[in-house]
């Protein structure tokens, strides 16, 4: 008799952020895609409840209808506004302001950019950003480098979970610290869900075995050749990744240990 | 003879999203939004720096000359 794995069940899949319940751990961004069509398309694909978009600018001579809201349904997937772009405290308040008045919801993916360069977050501005919005009733969800430290500081400022860096912005580089990683997921009390960074399908595989909640992902999809596909491939992969982390690895060794008996053998 | 009237300007000039705009005086916040074929429900306003949170006091917001407007809303992003 075969033991048959419920996939339901052995992926705990729902989990909670700031007192909402979530069952995706694959959240995705909304930015750089050739067409709408092919945005929406990737996103059911990629089955992220909660996607991610960006405060700008109405353009005035503009065509009607390149605003998101025309494109995604906000009864179907939770908007999550961010304060990509920033890089002034309060600039970013005024964003993260700007995008709650929109009247959707209280959450905001929270980005203090510290260098033009790399795109690298300042963990001390996003930490002073954090405790004003939080104060005004914000649910944070703060963006920040792959430091113990800051993560700290940003819990105790009050974000409802803290999103570390696997590598910089559309890098594409994949995990670069898994100890961090692990050590910030170890010591927060708050969810931890690491955002940027990850290029292909194995590598959230490698974020989500690390034991964090979720991972946040925008290029990785956008730009892909096929990226209706690499939504799948990544839904599938942030599924292989937590079952792998639920299922307990194996030690590393560095000597071969034999999978066959050693006993047994013929007579040479 | 009489003396000039002080001129009534015929247009107010405002800033929208950077540029200078021009618009009647008495034009309510929300007449210049179907001006601009703008759904409120789809757009956010700044207004002198102040964001509106209430989509239903645009009708009786009244713009005045010098009058700086931020219009933004949601686009695709990471």
């Amino acid at each position: 008799m075969t033991a048959s794995i419920d996939l339901a069940t052995s992926l705990d899949t729902r989990f909670e952020i700031g007192g909402r319940e979530f069952r995706s751990r694959l959240m995705v961004g909304t930015g750089k895609y050739a067409t709408n069509a092919q945005m929406l398309a990737a996103i059911e694909a990629s089955g992220a409840e909660v996607v991610t978009v960006a405060v700008r600018r109405v353009d005035l001579d503009r065509t009607k209808d390149e605003g998101i809201l025309y494109h995604l349904d906000p009864q179907r997937y939770m908007l999550l506004a961010n304060t990509a772009g920033c890089f002034a405290i309060d600039d970013t308040i005024r964003y993260a302001r700007l995008g709650r008045a929109a009247g959707f919801n209280e959450w905001v993916k929270l980005e203090v950019i510290g260098d033009q360069q790399t795109l690298l977050p300042d963990a001390a501005a996003t930490i002073e950003a954090t405790r004003v919005l939080a104060a005004e009733g914000f649910k944070v969800m703060a963006y920040t480098n792959d430091d113990l430290i800051s993560a700290l500081r940003l819990e105790d400022a009050g974000a409802v979970c803290v999103m570390p860096l696997a590598s910089p912005i559309g890098s594409g580089l994949g995990m670069l610290n898994e100890f961090a990683i692990r050590t910030i997921k170890h010591r927060l009390g708050v969810p931890v869900i690491v955002d940027a960074g990850v290029g292909t399908a194995s590598d959230a595989a490698i974020v989500m075995e690390q034991g964090v909640d979720g991972v946040l992902m925008n290029t990785g999809i956008a730009a892909a050749t096929d990226p209706v596909r690499m939504a799948t491939a990544m839904r599938l992969a942030v599924d292989a990744g937590r079952l792998a982390y639920l299922a307990g690895r194996m030690p590393r060794r560095e000597v071969a240990v034999p999978s066959s008996p050693t006993t047994g053998m013929l007579d040479p | 003879m009489t003396t000039p009237l002080v001129h009534e300007p015929s247009t107010l000039a405002l800033t929208v999203n950077g540029d200078r705009r021009s618009v009647p005086p008495g034009t309510s916040l929300s007449a210049y939004l179907a001006s601009l074929e703008l759904d409120p429900r789809m757009v956010v306003i700044e207004h002198n720096r102040t964001i509106l949170r209430d989509r239903d006091a645009y009708a009786s917001l009244i713009l005045l000359d010098g009058d700086v407007l931020e219009i933004v809303h949601f686009v695709g992003g990471g």
